[in-house]
């Protein structure tokens, strides 16, 4: 299998606080990776990381064969073909669905306008909301922003999706539309990676865990390693506290 | 006192002076939102030179009053300027646009400022995170919102910069208030003529307001066709 992101040693540190302190990770390509673990312990430092949203303060972060820890990389470049969802959605406020969706594959000059507004549809419609298409983000219910946003993300044709707690800032009952988007994103083979506080979801859905706290991998394996198996305290404290 | 009478003579001649009010106004503002836009980014840099070019900038002009800033225009610089080339001359209409365009250029630049820094950090994030370059960010996403939230103070600026254009009669542009002058010095007609002075400014406020409240609901998509 091929090597899609590859961590080694990654440490970030704002200012004198350390978050991430020596982080290894290897993600193979279709793998779903969930990362949990306590708010404050770094899990959604090291997901902004992969895209550089956040600089490294030490280590190598390689992505897709590129190493984005150089400040040679051309990091716009190899953002394009990662794809991010936010806990906030972040869909572009004065902007339509379908203008955020487009925006980006028109401005790069990826696709052109008619492409882009065909991949735009289909991708409403895949997740369920081709009604909305010409609605601007504020007129749309959280659940369906986070879905337009995932669509967004997908235009882009991204190898690799980061999830960074994407059902967090959602109404309970829009919880479930979210995950169903990212299932079926699952089962289609994308490499994701998720950031979260579904442990349902990532009983089900992931392929590895990982459960991050202090800074530092505590545990990692398959869901019933993580969730069943674990002999780390932390890791029993902190599943006996979620679960 | 003959209010008709001061309507009829003082017309052509204030009608005048409001065209250069308003044609001394449309070009600084013209030219205040580029040096404006301009040292908003040079401020939000991180180069510190362009940073420091710019506070300086927007200090000395927020910290003096407009019409010392006139003076030193349009009496001192040519004076220095003198010293190399004895022929130069300034005209005050000239001086004018300087002062009012570098004037309105450093409230400006605070106004976008303001609004730049309002557009939620969430959005260059989604757009960095989509592959766009910084500058594209700044074009596509975060300029068209910091926009619509500045439009209220941006038109408070131009209120302000075309009411300040009656500083500029004291170095002797040729706007509606030197040509009341004029008129008045005639005429003895203080109360008429002001008054009539006084309604061309509104007239010419007014028209901006209303000008600025389309624009408001035109770009408001938050209020367009909420469901």
């Amino acid at each position: 299998m091929n090597v899609k992101v590859e961590v080694k040693n990654l440490k970030k540190s704002f200012h004198k606080l350390n978050v991430l302190n020596g982080i290894d990770l290897t993600v193979y390509e279709g793998e779903v990776v969930c990362i949990i673990g306590p708010s404050g312990s770094g899990k959604s430092t090291l997901l902004r990381c992969l895209n550089r949203l956040e600089d490294a303060t030490g280590g190598q972060v390689i992505v897709d064969g590129y190493d984005i820890t150089d400040k040679k990389t051309n990091i716009n470049k190899v953002r394009e073909k990662i794809g991010m969802v936010f806990q906030n959605f972040n869909l572009f406020a004065h902007l339509t669905v379908l203008q955020n969706i487009m925006l980006a594959p028109v401005d790069l000059k990826i696709m052109s306008k008619e492409e882009a507004h065909k991949t735009a549809i289909e991708l409403l419609k895949r997740v369920g909301l081709e009604d909305k298409a010409e609605c601007h983000p504020h007129q749309l219910s959280g659940g369906q922003q986070q879905r337009v946003a995932i669509a967004r993300a997908l235009a882009m044709k991204p190898d690799i999706m980061l999830f960074d707690e994407p059902t967090s800032a959602l109404d309970p009952e829009m919880v479930g539309e979210v995950l169903a988007v990212m299932k079926e994103l699952a089962s289609q083979g994308m490499t994701m990676i998720c950031v979260t506080h579904e442990m349902g979801f990532a009983k089900e859905v992931a392929d590895r865990v990982i459960f991050i706290d202090e800074g530092v991998i505590m545990e990692e394996g398959t869901p019933e390693d993580v969730f069943t198996n674990t002999k780390n305290p932390r890791a029993i404290d902190f599943l006996n506290k979620v679960l | 006192m003959d209010f008709t009478r001061t309507i009829l003579e003082s017309t052509p001649l204030l009608l005048e002076g409001i065209k250069i009010t308003i044609l001394i106004s449309v070009i600084s503002l013209i030219i205040g939102m580029v040096i404006g836009l301009l040292m908003c980014i040079m401020g939000m840099s991180k180069n510190i030179l362009l940073k420091a070019i710019s506070g300086v900038y927007i200090w000395i002009i927020r910290g003096t009053p407009m019409i010392v800033q006139a003076f030193i225009v349009y009496f001192g610089m040519p004076q220095v300027i003198q010293l190399f080339n004895p022929s130069f001359r300034i005209e005050a209409f000239t001086a004018g646009i300087i002062t009012l365009s570098l004037n309105a250029g450093a409230y400006l630049a605070e106004i976008f400022r303001g609004g730049i820094m309002a557009v939620p950090k969430g959005q260059t994030e989604a757009a960095r995170s989509l592959g766009l370059s910084k500058s594209r960010t700044m074009l596509k996403i975060i300029l068209p919102q910091a926009f619509k939230v500045a439009i209220p103070s941006m038109v408070n600026q131009f209120i302000i910069t075309v009411k300040d254009t009656s500083i500029l009669s004291v170095i002797g542009l040729a706007d509606i208030v030197n040509k009341a002058k004029v008129y008045v010095g005639k005429s003895y007609q203080f109360f008429a003529t002001y008054i009539l002075v006084a309604v061309y400014y509104l007239i010419v406020i007014s028209i901006l307001m209303l000008l600025s409240k389309y624009l408001e609901k035109k770009i408001n998509y938050e209020r367009k066709g909420r469901s």
